[in-house]
């Protein structure tokens, strides 16, 4: 019962979030001075003298954005083509339509960042963990190192992971998502291709994550090591092994919702490490778009980076809620 | 106050932070005194200069010279002759010559070009080289014996009316100059950048401006969450709520989405570096407002705020006298923190190409942007990209020890 509520409320609120982060993405851009249709009709009328001309390019773009129709019915518009997937034609990509280029390019980043994302956490979370149980080398030499990394920005790791292990060693391949002269298939040499040009982004990632989370876990751990219930624990003659399993369970739980807390920024930090190695994710997608100035392009990928942060943000919610057992009583209260 | 800021030094971690921003920022303000030039003055004429000391090669050869017996084509083999080349050399020594491994030694350029000098014959029928090989090894010997050619250089001069050329000076290989004495000569200590700009000037005037970046959208972050945070935290009810809901909304939608979405609506022309760093604060300043919203309900119910309001003080004189001093320590941490992000923020959104749209200063996003735009990562030209990295990774790793030290110190818990 208790659960139920909980994961209804979550649920609803992220849908909350959700139309919320739409209006936004959708209402932004139009709030601002010199709405992009005219910039782009300035584009195609460059050059033409003939005022009648011009008028009518701006009124059959205006047309085609459908910029005339009143702010209300451009959403309804707006909001009815997203459902379907539809974004309209991308302009520097012209005749890819936008859903096309989102769509080949989402999964290359969801496949880099998720297990990077997961894999850094996951490292930090035991090198935390052990560096306080275990103290020593761990918490004087290795926590410190992977601290400083921490602070050197996911594209900074990026470009030396790949002046180090590409330019110098030649173990990796330096750009793309696998070898320029393959074409995409169920191949071997594809797969192997792309396994190679997928070390350097996704270590690039997982680095620079580790540090930050490594240090949260830590102080945690020595919070909760000095907690009473450890030193019951020891008096009761209960195994060491079997406390430090209580200890990290509990340490664990502010590390989860920390997790969902900074997940955006991190997202936010690795997909302008994809640039770096022109990896054929959203990154390098929304670097292609600002650069062509491709409006239509830039807001879907806006608009698929924030879902994709909002799921990741709601999923782990929900697995909090089975973790601890606090938020089932809570909610029975 | 005395005595918190003697303990907020005691603490190691504060101190090496602080030590490292100050001298980050000593940098920031005297080297532009002893270091004039424009920071964007383009200097050299093409990109990606390799760091050091150039001189003028027309000046050199009129300096006065120097003769020194020095074997210069064994210093000229070691520059010049790469390690691939030795390798292949050595290979075809090996293949074709007989010679074991053992008796070559591919550090030692001199020795292992005596041996090709005694060895190598392009005529000879080289069995099992492919065609291009064999002209690569040609090439290869052509290029060695230029390389031990110890004869003069000859200096012509033109005969402005008759348009004869006539010998003005023999240079012979044992000529040198003093580097003192070539008058113009510029010392690139990082190189130079795709514009052929002198990057540790760019660099430390990059630092100014993306330090200035950090301040000002710290300040601004750090102001909206604060007034907030305290607003929502003292009052409570139905506009906790609200603030509540905002602030739990602006962490899920990720910032970066917001940065890039305002920034490149207000379009090229209003984004100065001003408003990239008013963009950045006005997206950054949820954690700021979680913060202080959880301390100051912690607060108000305690007994001096009480008293203060059964005095009948007013609601300013109770947050700025009685509650603001209890958590100045964390709105000064929260400071720290969204300078540093603030930075890191500009830098990303450079990269995307949202950065300040501007020719007039260099940020270390915006260097870092054009770097990549020249493929400089790709070409190995380090000096233009690993310096900002380092710089930008020196900033924060500064504030983010300066601000751990400020934790121990006002939560005791956290001590050792």
């Amino acid at each position: 019962m208790g659960y139920k509520k909980y994961y209804t409320n979550k649920i609803i609120w992220y849908l909350i979030t959700l139309v919320i982060a739409v209006v936004l993405n959708f209402i932004l851009p139009r709030l601002m001075p010199g709405d992009p249709v005219s910039a782009i009709a300035a584009r195609a009328v460059d050059g033409m003298t003939d005022s009648t001309a011009i008028q009518a390019v701006y009124e059959d773009y205006a047309d085609k954005f459908g910029v005339n129709l009143p702010m209300s019915t451009q959403f309804l518009i707006f909001i009815k083509n997203a459902l379907r997937g539809d974004f309209g034609v991308s302009f520097s990509q012209y005749p890819r339509t936008v859903g096309n280029i989102i769509a080949s390019s989402v999964w290359w980043t969801v496949c880099l960042q998720l297990p990077a994302i997961l894999l850094g956490w996951i490292l930090g979370n035991v090198l935390g963990a052990v560096s306080a149980y275990k103290k020593g080398i761990f918490d004087k030499g290795i926590l410190p190192a992977f601290l400083f990394m921490s602070n050197v920005p996911a594209f900074g790791m990026a470009t030396v992971l790949l002046y180090v292990f590409s330019l110098k060693l030649g173990l990796a391949p330096s750009s793309g998502g696998y070898g320029f002269d393959l074409i995409p298939s169920a191949s071997i040499t594809f797969f192997r291709s792309v396994l190679a040009h997928y070390q350097l982004p996704f270590w690039s990632v997982v680095l620079i994550t580790v540090g930050g989370q490594a240090i949260g876990m830590r102080s945690m751990s020595i919070y909760e090591l000095n907690a009473d219930y450890v030193k019951y624990s020891r008096f009761m003659g209960i195994k060491d092994r079997k406390i430090v399993g209580y200890v990290f369970r509990n340490a664990m739980l502010p590390q989860i919702t920390g997790l969902a807390m900074s997940i955006g920024t991190m997202i936010g930090g690795a997909l302008v490490a994809e640039i770096i190695f022109s990896y054929p994710g959203l990154g390098t997608t929304l670097l292609a778009a600002v650069k062509g100035r491709d409006y239509p392009l830039i807001s879907a990928c806006t608009l698929i980076i924030t879902i994709m942060v909002l799921l990741a943000n709601l999923i782990v919610e929900l697995i909090y809620g089975v973790i601890d057992p606090r938020i089932k009583a809570a909610q029975q209260d | 106050m005395k005595n918190q800021i003697r303990q907020i030094f005691h603490s190691p971690k504060f101190t090496v932070g602080f030590i490292i921003f100050a001298a980050l920022l000593v940098l920031t303000v005297f080297y532009p005194l002893i270091v004039t030039n424009d920071p964007l003055e383009m200097v050299g004429q093409g990109n990606f200069f390799k760091p050091g000391t150039y001189i003028s090669v027309s000046e050199a050869v009129n300096t006065n010279p120097y003769t020194l017996n020095l074997n210069a084509s064994s210093s000229r083999l070691e520059q010049n002759l790469s390690m691939e080349e030795r390798m292949a050399m050595a290979d075809w020594l090996n293949q074709f010559a007989g010679i074991s491994s053992k008796e070559m030694d591919v550090t030692d350029a001199g020795g292992l070009v005596s041996l090709w000098k005694d060895h190598y014959d392009s005529a000879s029928e080289q069995k099992g080289l492919i065609a291009a090989r064999k002209k690569y090894f040609s090439r290869l010997d052509k290029k060695i014996t230029g390389l031990l050619e110890d004869t003069d250089v000859l200096l012509a001069e033109k005969n402005q009316e008759t348009g004869e050329v006539s010998v003005k000076k023999t240079i012979p290989s044992t000529s040198y100059v003093n580097v003192k004495d070539v008058g113009s000569r510029r010392v690139f200590i990082l190189g130079t950048d795709n514009f052929g700009r002198d990057v540790l000037t760019e660099l430390v005037a990059a630092i100014k401006t993306s330090l200035k970046i950090g301040f000002i959208a710290g300040l601004i972050a750090t102001t909206i969450g604060l007034s907030l945070g305290l607003i929502a935290g003292y009052l409570g009810g139905i506009i906790d709520d609200f603030i509540l809901f905002i602030t739990n909304l602006f962490t899920v939608i990720p910032s970066f989405i917001l940065l890039i979405l305002i920034s490149y609506s207000i379009g090229k022309n209003a984004r100065g570096v001003m408003m990239v760093a008013i963009i950045i604060g006005l997206t950054s300043w949820t954690w700021t407002t979680r913060s202080v919203r959880s301390q100051v309900i912690s607060l108000r119910n305690r007994d001096h705020v009480n008293l203060s309001k059964l005095s009948g003080h007013s609601l300013f004189r109770i947050i700025l006298t009685d509650i603001l001093p209890y958590i100045a320590s964390y709105v000064v941490m929260a400071l720290i923190l969204q300078i540093s992000s603030g930075i890191l923020a500009e830098a990303q959104l450079s990269m995307i190409g949202l950065g300040p749209a501007t020719t007039t200063v260099s940020t270390l996003g915006l260097m870092m942007n054009w770097a990549m735009s020249y493929s400089a990562h790709l070409n190995g030209d380090w000096w233009a990209y690993f310096p900002v990295i380092i710089s930008i990774a020196l900033i924060s790793f500064s504030l983010n020890l300066m601000n751990t030290g400020l934790d121990q110190i006002f939560n005791p818990q956290l001590r050792e």
